[in-house]
């Protein structure tokens, strides 16, 4: 069933538009869009877990794990060079795979959990993430370390063009993402999302586990959270334990709230915006830059609680 | 003997209520029967021990011969015994229609484990759910979401969704409760034709005795967690135990309601 409804075709139109347009921006533009969209990613997966009806505060724990994994491994076992991962799009996919595999093992426990527990539950091993990376000093302790990529798909990248690549690299994968989200929420499966949000026991006397379909969401968004740290990694150049603090979830939770759930597209443009509001705040106003964003929250819940997105709605529904 | 449930010596206590004891009762396959008793009598406790989410501290039902007594009521569900709500179980932010796809798309999902004969084809799935809605006159309200809907239409729609699974056995918490009375024998002449064209197994909840001696063959009667009488309906609610604990003796409708039935 490969109905090319609004949304994709949309969405399509978009990644053309961004790919190719993106080559005419400024270089400090296409660095904050990389950004966006590795954090947009998280966002992204934050979404899934909202419509499930669950709120991590511990996103930055997968994020983290994506962002550190492609070089940790080749430090801890101190693998010989010619093994290194440095393949600007095998890094955020080996980040989203072991985000994923602790997710899934994670999810075990989590998935036991609703609403606050769930949500203070996700900080704690978060912030275990964090307590283990400080003392690490194989990792680098405190001070992280540096993160580079030598190749695309095997290709070798001359230094000039890094940027831009890692740039339509980005776009990629959160096209990708988008997508691939919005069928599964179209889904059988994903329709079960609502579901559980509305009325558990309902789902649970249809015949369905909803245990087992809290487990797959928390790892899909695990997986969206991983790739994104890893693109993040590669736009910064530099990892710390930073990304596992409490204040970096709490940043997703921020954005996907400014941004609302009603589409796909919402965490995406939401986090594009943040990050914008985020650099002229701290340009204009560097010693108040958090209030500026405090204000836009909360003008944001005033006016629009169900995010961003409501404006396309309302505009939809008056047409 | 063509019995599809057997609970045998089930006991259930909260507390110092006792909500079941000793219960006895075999239900014979594509009977209806209705089960009848006051606040606190233990319908729904044996509602939901059937259906899993209780489990009884002592005794065990039997589902064509199978132990039931402590699967989950998911795994009950999948083996073919659904059950409907006394307040209706929706998906609240969810239209008429999204709330069958759900249940449709469970089907589908869990199709190995339904060992009931709900086989279905994910690309029918929006088909069998339009064929639903009017099966049950739900069309008209096919795009509203459920929780602007008149309690009449959310209970069918509740109804409506325990079908979806092809149970063999559906129980049925109150029906009719919340439903106004004008409209009440059309809510049970729509569900018991929707029902018996599939040879469904029938267990209801209710209140009106004019509506369980109409459309039942069967009543169980229910006081202190006790089954103090079980017969066709005339016996029943001509019983002395029956009339005095369980319909109170000035209550006029029941001797319309075996008139009727005697009709």
């Amino acid at each position: 069933m490969i109905a090319l409804d609004r949304t994709l075709m949309l969405h399509g139109l978009a990644l053309a538009v961004v790919v190719i347009g993106g080559a005419l921006l400024p270089d400090w533009i296409q660095g904050l869009v990389i950004l966006a969209f590795g954090k947009g990613l998280v966002v992204l997966g934050l979404l899934l877990l909202m419509r499930t009806g669950l709120v991590s505060f511990g996103q930055g724990l997968f994020y983290c794990l994506g962002a550190y994994a492609a070089v940790s491994v080749a430090r801890i076992f101190t693998l010989p060079d010619s093994l290194l991962i440095s393949d600007a799009i095998l890094m955020p996919l080996f980040g989203g795979i072991v985000a994923g595999i602790i997710a899934l093992i994670l999810g075990f426990l989590l998935a036991n959990y609703r609403a606050i527990f769930f949500a203070m539950l996700s900080l704690a091993f978060s912030m275990i993430l964090y307590g283990l990376l400080i003392k690490m000093s194989v990792l680098g302790s405190s001070d992280g370390f540096n993160v580079a990529y030598t190749t695309v798909a095997g290709v070798a990248i001359a230094q000039s063009a890094k940027l831009y690549v890692l740039y339509a690299v980005s776009s990629a994968m959160v096209f990708i993402a988008m997508v691939g989200l919005h069928r599964y929420l179209r889904s059988h499966m994903g329709r079960l999302a609502p579901a559980i949000r509305d009325n558990e026991l309902r789902v649970e006397y249809m015949g369905s586990s909803v245990r087992y379909v809290i487990h797959v969401n928390f790892i899909i968004a695990a997986v969206l959270a991983g790739v994104g740290g890893g693109l993040v990694a590669l736009s910064s150049g530099h990892v710390d334990p930073d990304l596992a603090y409490w204040t970096t979830s709490g940043e997703f939770v921020f954005v996907a709230v400014l941004g609302g759930t009603a589409n796909v597209a919402a965490p995406i443009m939401a986090s594009l915006l943040f990050e914008w509001i985020k650099s002229a705040a701290y340009q204009y106003a560097p010693y108040t830059w958090q209030m500026v964003l405090g204000i836009a929250l909360l003008l944001v819940i005033m006016f629009l609680p169900q995010g961003l997105w409501s404006v396309f709605n309302r505009q939809a529904k008056e047409a | 003997m063509a019995e599809v449930l057997d609970a045998a010596k089930l006991n259930k206590k909260f507390g110092a209520v006792t909500a079941a004891s000793n219960i006895d009762v075999n239900i014979e396959r594509d009977s209806i029967v209705g089960l009848i008793g006051g606040n606190g009598a233990g319908k729904t406790t044996f509602i939901n021990m059937v259906t899993g989410y209780v489990k009884p501290d002592t005794g065990t039902i039997r589902y064509g011969g199978r132990d039931i007594t402590q699967l989950a009521p998911r795994n009950i569900t999948q083996l073919g015994i659904c059950r409907s709500f006394q307040i209706p179980q929706l998906f609240e932010s969810l239209t008429v229609h999204e709330n069958l796809l759900v249940a449709l798309g469970i089907v589908v999902l869990e199709a190995k484990r339904f060992t009931s004969a709900a086989a279905l084809r994910s690309e029918n799935v929006e088909a069998v759910a339009d064929e639903t809605l009017s099966r049950f006159g739900l069309s008209e309200y096919r795009n509203k979401p459920v929780r602007v809907l008149p309690e009449g239409v959310r209970k069918l729609l509740d109804i409506a969704m325990a079908l979806v699974v092809k149970p063999k056995v559906l129980l049925l918490d109150e029906p009719t409760s919340g439903v106004s009375a004008d409209q009440k024998f059309l809510i049970m002449d729509m569900m018991m034709a929707a029902l018996r064209a599939d040879n469904v197994t029938i267990l209801f909840v209710e209140h009106d005795m004019e509506i369980v001696s109409r459309y039942t063959q069967r009543i169980l009667a229910f006081y202190e967690g006790r089954i103090i009488a079980d017969g066709v309906p005339q016996t029943v609610l001509n019983d002395a135990d029956v009339r005095k604990f369980v319909i109170g003796k000035t209550h006029a409708p029941a001797t319309r309601g075996v008139m009727h039935a005697a009709n």
